[in-house]
């Protein structure tokens, strides 16, 4: 490889050229180093006393018992409230993703696999509102429940979650991409009404999808911050994504008016971060390939 | 798409005679779509609805025209906080575009199987801490007494954490936060997306003498364009809406971050200190309306949602 179309000196194929191999390995460390310290700190951050924190070398674990401290500090916080943020996260992401499914695959598979007026409507409006960013709609829809009088009830949180078009969106894929139109058509000969035609044929062939509207349903609905923070006023009904901002109140280190017998140590705090987010990280490790499947959902043409 | 040529088809004739079986179908598929279309004018359709009636009358329920609007941009904090976001997303945008691209062209160059899926998956991996978990981990970072980045920190000037969060910093730190997060999911999807890329043509150019440098900016870049585009548009329509990290960060440096930083904590502020919901309606409709735009926009003109 030594023609040369431009000025530039031109190496082999995939940079072998050892100065360009040199800046790939720096650069590929250097966003390495930056996407994974944080999390490799913030683990080992749970193990270690207040003062490690602050004195202690940065990468140095702490003991076994340093995380039991730690654990101990944050489940006794405010009498467990802790506990009860989780169970409310849970039941907010599991109710609003029943309901989810219930909603939308029935749409999707009436989008792709039925025809009716509006059905073109429908398709395009659900694009449309799917692309808004969720938090967009957050006050317009605490204004409307505000009217309604239904702000604080858990209902205010799941029922706004449960409207998900893009999980009606990734249904219209499946169903307009793996099941044939004949299919249908034999099904409905063989004298199948439309309801069954969708029960027996359309939902045994589900099962993938159905696991995938539920998978991202579930995980957007835990990480949900603005529609709480804003539907739930009382500390009894927050799920653990607005909790953590009672931990951080009540954490001297970020705001030292809190000092007092229920203040929260850096290390708790940490800790509470890595508990907040495990139930999506472990779901997160062992769907990896979901993940990419939905977020490339949107480039049907290649 | 194969199974929806149907549909499309009938369209245009609808009007004249409308095919027995299509009616016969009609009623059932409304009977499917009724919960989610439910959803969609509770939760969609009727809060952008009221809003907009809030947003054009007064607490009285009188129509107020637009003096809504000429109030809250009127207000001395509407200005401000319009350039911090805008700042934010000029850096973060830039920022994703570059970086992302680069990333996943210089992964897609490594040979060796385990490192390239390895690499991927730690750049993925931040995004499962959204939201407050991962503006929690980042005040942590951003603490120069604790933090894992105390030593680089020190480097660069900064003692404590209230140095580090001077408003001056605040664009890059917020751009610093969303990238971590959000960075490793487009990584993964341009990779792939480059892998799409059929071997011929990158052979055929390196035939023609084109080294790895020009087949990233004259071959790969191209066919990446539309998966650009799509990661702008929709980043920038997540941007204008920030929230979290001003309101987290407000919390945690004792307001040294002011509590209307970003148009969406106005909104709020508007709504919960002011009890101004119809001045709260006019902050949330403006957003929305770049959102929708936005959206349109890209569903329209984009091509990545032609399936029929």
């Amino acid at each position: 490889m030594t023609s040369v179309t431009t000025g530039s000196p031109t190496r082999g194929p995939g940079l072998s050229g050892w100065s360009g191999r040199t800046i790939i390995t720096v650069m590929v460390t250097v966003f390495v180093l930056f996407f994974a310290v944080p999390m490799l700190w913030l683990l080992l951050a749970t193990t270690k006393t207040a003062r490690d924190l602050i004195v202690g070398a940065p990468f140095t674990p702490g003991s076994a018992d340093g995380l039991a401290t730690n654990w101990n500090q944050l489940f006794a916080f405010q009498d467990g409230a802790v506990t009860t943020w989780i169970a409310n996260s849970a039941g907010y992401a599991v109710g609003a993703l029943v309901i989810t499914l219930f909603a939308s695959i029935p749409a999707g598979y009436a989008l792709a696999l039925t025809e009716f007026r509006f059905r073109r409507a429908l398709l395009v409006l659900t694009l449309v509102i799917m692309l808004i960013p969720n938090t967009a709609l957050v006050l317009p829809i605490f204004l409307e429940l505000n009217a309604a009088g239904l702000i604080g009830s858990p209902l205010s949180v799941i029922l706004p979650m449960s409207f998900f078009p893009f999980g009606v969106y990734l249904t219209y894929i499946y169903f307009s991409t793996s099941i044939p139109r004949d299919l249908l058509a034999a099904a409905r000969i063989d004298g199948c009404r439309e309801w069954q035609v969708f029960t027996r044929v359309a939902l045994p062939l589900a099962a993938p999808i159905v696991a995938l509207v539920a998978f991202f349903s579930f995980v957007q609905n835990w990480n949900n911050f603005f529609l709480p923070f804003v539907m739930l006023p009382s500390s009894e009904g927050y799920p653990v994504q607005v909790g953590l901002t009672s931990l951080l109140a009540s954490t001297p280190a970020f705001n030292p008016s809190s000092a007092g017998s229920q203040s929260v140590q850096l290390p708790t705090l940490a800790l509470a971060t890595v508990v907040s987010v495990l139930p999506v990280l472990i779901v997160f490790l062992v769907s990896q390939r979901f993940l990419v499947a939905g977020m490339t959902a949107g480039g049907t043409k290649e | 798409m194969v199974g929806d040529t149907a549909p499309v088809a009938a369209v245009p004739r609808q009007g004249a005679a409308p095919r027995p079986p299509v009616a016969r179908h009609g009623t059932m598929s409304y009977a499917f779509v009724s919960v989610y279309v439910v959803l969609m004018i509770a939760f969609g359709i009727g809060p952008a609805l009221y809003a907009l009636y809030l947003a054009l009358t007064d607490a009285s329920g009188g129509f107020a025209g637009l003096d809504n609007f000429t109030r809250v941009t009127g207000d001395f904090r509407f200005w401000p906080a319009v350039t911090h976001v805008a700042l934010y997303l000029v850096i973060w945008l830039v920022a994703l575009v570059v970086l992302v691209t680069l990333l996943a062209v210089v992964v897609h160059t490594i040979r060796v199987r385990w490192l390239s899926r390895t690499l991927r998956f730690v750049f993925y991996l931040p995004g499962a801490l959204a939201g407050a978990s991962s503006v929690l981990l980042w005040l942590f970072v951003l603490d120069p007494t604790a933090g894992p980045a105390g030593g680089l920190l020190r480097l660069l000037g900064f003692e404590s954490f209230i140095q580090v969060i001077v408003p001056g910093n605040l664009p890059v730190i917020f751009a610093v936060i969303a990238f971590w997060t959000g960075a490793g999911g487009w990584i993964v999807i341009m990779y792939g997306a480059l892998n799409n890329i059929s071997n011929e043509v990158i052979e055929a150019a390196r035939m023609d003498g084109a080294g790895a440098a020009q087949i990233a900016w004259r071959i790969q870049l191209p066919m990446l364009r539309k998966w650009i585009s799509y990661m702008g548009i929709m980043s920038l329509a997540a941007g204008t809406q920030l929230f979290v990290e001003p309101q987290l960060l407000s919390q945690a440096s004792n307001a040294v971050v002011p509590n209307d930083y970003s148009l969406n904590q106005l909104g709020y502020q508007y709504a919960f200190q002011q009890n101004d919901f119809n001045g709260a309606a006019a902050i949330s409709l403006l957003l929305l309306v770049v959102a929708l735009a936005l959206s349109a926009v890209f569903v329209t003109r984009g091509g990545l949602f032609e399936r029929d």
